[in-house]
């Protein structure tokens, strides 16, 4: 007997797109001279055209951050400072539903994890956040910290709302103001957003929004009246701002790539391990810089754990991400899924072996089905690599040491998960594996209030908590 | 009656317990302030820093194990060792710099102080820069301070002691292992200080010790693909960036301090968090 589920779609009458659009600066939309189209990627339905920003007007939107930091922001005490950052995370929960559909319609992502996880943890960085701006002198860095003044903040497209809330969020309430510019194929939540800083009155100039694509991003990088950058992105962007901001007194943060085990011990609780390879794999099609793409099995149980998940992947629902069953959206980019299909590839002819869950591929748009590649072994570039997509590599090992050391072999430190019943045992796997954020049994679990970050070459610095709190203000005894 | 002839101390490298020369057999002449020769130190090799490297990274896995009380013992038994050869360093100091004894013993007293307030540091940094993380969720979610791997430094050029220690014992109070350049002009101070560490059991490997010229070290580090972190204090701020630049590579940690505190020891620390489902 087979389940058929009916078509479930969320209604997009919710949201209105403009034709197009500017950027945001001074408190103001403003016409861009060169326009690009964004793409639905699910349907590659035009959704609108947006501006390419070019120096004129990065340094307009700095100029605007700077007016703001001296006249408004910097002069302002905390508390009231804090009561806009509340004042925008009420207004986001107001407006959750256009955020969750625009978000799904722009970035190709299910409607159940936009309206699920990026908007309710967007709205809740801005309510933690907006706490801290009055208590900043509590915060471990002395009496007294500083803002930096202004920050450049670059974010990525695989959670373009919840990005510009990890980044806006704290930089406003430490007393910085931004210039921030949204992925060059999922600007329009940040644009939405604009509308929510006027909503909330927000002194003009405290966010300013330049879209664009890595050209623009240079710029702001490079820019000598930014104090601050934060990025999230790859790790070779991330090497190439890290030389660029070398020579000068900017402050950065980094949140770049990953390529985290996910281990599966003997003593695991299968079932449960399953669902949780599931989630750190395919949620969010595997656009997740911490998830959980190198599957490390026992081998005693690796042969169950690779059937039952074959199993689970067959239900996984690949399809419309508008519709509210849809558990595996679309690529966000042609450019993506040629980077998935091609290193996938190379997963073949390196001697993995791949298997897809048979699912039936909308004929517009882009989508990689759910896939897996046993026999990997450590040198395989699919063992290596970050493929950002719904690619999971599968590798075993005999003894926890054996696993401890695959996992650590990699110059990546991102993210990490366990998978046992027995405490002991976690609690060890948790102090040998060096990465920033160790999920035991679960995954790809956030929160405001819990830091999240790399070692070694997956970044600088973390977010959320007083930690990612303590990048944007001074007050630390070294350059 | 004929007067004795010194016995004088040939100054050599400290690399994993032991005291080599330079495996390039390079020295180069130290004099004092009057233009005096005091000593023929190592100059120090590209492949004395990768040995350094390599003992460093094979001692850290066992000194980040050991307890933090353990540490704090090993870190407050360098200030006894210290303590007890005060006049010796004294006296060193006073030789290479011409600074005045009262001078001298200030930063000898300085240093032995400075051993003594980080070696109480090491059971006490996780509890204030640790959390327990309010998440919104049946979860257990904490965070903790752990050592970062293998720490380079450079150390000031003076004062050629305290600057020395300052450099060395925030980094290893977390359990890095370290690998430090002495001071260029005084390195005297840090190859008998080298002696100190030998008698105060701290394992072989966690502490390493090179002489040497800066310019020719540093980008060494800045460029090693097996150093996680860079204390560039002791270099001049016009060099920073082309460090820093070079260090991007495996986007080490690069900082320079102004002073003791325990942001020092923090910098080259990683934070982790931990989650973990709550529930029957």
């Amino acid at each position: 007997m087979s389940f058929e589920y009916a078509p479930a779609p969320e209604s997009r009458a919710v949201v209105t797109i403009k034709p197009k659009y500017g950027h945001f600066i001074g408190g103001k939309f403003v016409a861009g001279t060169k326009l690009f189209p964004t793409i639905n990627p699910a349907t590659e339905e035009i959704l609108s055209h947006i501006a390419l920003a070019g120096k004129a007007d990065v340094d307009a939107a700095v100029k605007a951050a700077r007016k703001a930091y001296t006249t408004t922001w910097s002069k302002m005490s905390g508390k009231e400072r804090g009561k806009y950052l509340f004042r925008i995370a009420r207004i986001m929960q107001e407006r959750a539903r256009e955020f969750a559909v625009l978000e799904t319609l722009d970035n190709g992502k299910p409607i159940r994890e936009s309206r699920d996880v990026d908007v309710p943890l967007a709205a809740a960085h801005f309510f933690y956040h907006a706490g801290w701006a009055d208590k900043l002198e509590y915060a471990g860095l002395g009496t007294s910290p500083k803002a930096h003044g202004v920050a450049g903040q670059i974010i990525p497209w695989n959670f373009p709302l919840l990005m510009l809330a990890w980044k806006v969020a704290p930089a406003l309430a430490a007393g910085n103001t931004v210039v921030l510019k949204p992925a060059e194929t999922t600007s329009l939540t940040a644009l939405l957003f604009a509308e929510v800083c006027q909503q909330a009155e927000l002194p003009a100039g405290v966010v300013n929004i330049v879209t664009g694509d890595g050209t623009t991003g240079a710029m702001i990088v490079n820019h000598p009246g930014i104090d601050k950058i934060a990025f999230t992105g790859s790790t070779e962007v991330g090497k190439i701002i890290a030389r660029a901001v070398a020579p000068t007194h900017k402050s950065v943060t980094l949140e770049l790539g990953g390529k985290a085990a996910n281990i599966v011990f003997e003593d695991a609780a299968i079932d449960e391990a399953v669902e949780g390879i599931v989630n750190g794999i395919f949620f969010n099609q595997g656009h997740v810089c911490c998830a959980g793409s190198r599957l490390l099995l026992q081998e005693n149980i690796a042969e169950e754990v690779v059937e039952k998940l074959k199993s689970r992947m067959t239900k996984i629902r690949v399809a419309d991400p508008m519709d509210k069953n849809t558990d595996l959206g679309a690529i966000n980019s042609k450019e993506q899924l040629l980077k998935i299909t091609e290193l996938s590839s190379v997963g073949d002819s390196e001697g993995g072996q791949r298997w897809s869950a048979p699912c039936e591929l909308p004929s517009k748009g882009f989508w990689f089905a759910p896939t897996i590649f046993t026999g990997v072994s450590q040198s395989h570039r699919i063992a290596r690599e970050e493929i950002f997509g719904p690619v999971l590599s599968v590798l075993t090992f005999r003894t926890p040491q054996e696993a401890i050391d695959k996992a650590n072999n990699t110059p990546f430190g991102l993210s990490a998960g366990i998978w046992s019943e027995k405490g002991s045992k976690v609690l060890w796997a948790s102090q040998q594996l060096r990465a920033g954020v160790i999920w035991a049994n679960t995954f790809n679990k956030f929160d405001p209030t819990s830091p999240f970050g790399g070692y070694k070459e997956s970044g600088w610095g973390r977010e959320g908590g007083r930690h990612g709190l303590s990048a944007y203000l001074k007050g630390v005894s070294h350059d | 009656m004929t007067n004795r002839i010194d016995v004088k101390k040939t100054y050599k490298l400290f690399i994993n317990g032991a005291f080599p020369r330079s495996e390039s057999g390079r020295t180069y002449e130290v004099k004092n302030a009057k233009g005096v020769f005091i000593a023929n130190p190592s100059l120090a090799s590209r492949k004395d820093l990768k040995d350094a490297v390599v003992a460093a990274r094979a001692a850290q896995p066992g000194w980040n194990k050991a307890t933090a009380y353990n540490k704090g013992q090993i870190l407050y038994r360098i200030a006894e060792m210290l303590e007890g050869r005060r006049a010796q360093f004294v006296d060193e100091i006073i030789s290479v710099t011409g600074a005045t004894k009262v001078k001298a013993e200030k930063e000898v007293t300085n240093s032995v102080d400075r051993l003594v307030w980080y070696a109480g540091w090491t059971d006490k940094i996780s509890s204030l820069s640790g959390a327990l993380n309010p998440v919104a969720g049946p979860y257990y979610n904490f965070t903790i301070p752990e050592s970062m791997g293998v720490i380079a430094a450079i150390a000031p050029e003076n004062p050629s002691l305290l600057g020395l220690i300052d450099s060395i014992a925030p980094i290893i109070v977390g359990g890095n292992t370290v690998v430090i350049l002495a001071s260029n002009k005084a390195p005297l101070s840090a190859m008998s200080f080298a002696e100190v560490i030998a008698t105060s059991d701290v394992p072989a490997g966690v502490i390493n010790i090179l002489t040497g010229k800066k310019e020719e070290i540093a980008p060494w580090i800045a460029s090693h693909m097996d150093i996680d972190g860079f204390d560039i204090s002791g270099l001049n701020s016009k060099s920073h960036g082309e460090i820093r630049i070079a260090g991007a590579e495996n986007l080490k940690r690069i900082y320079a301090f102004k002073s003791a505190d325990p942001g020092r020891i923090l910098a080259f620390l990683e934070h982790k968090t931990v989650w973990h489902p709550v529930g029957l």
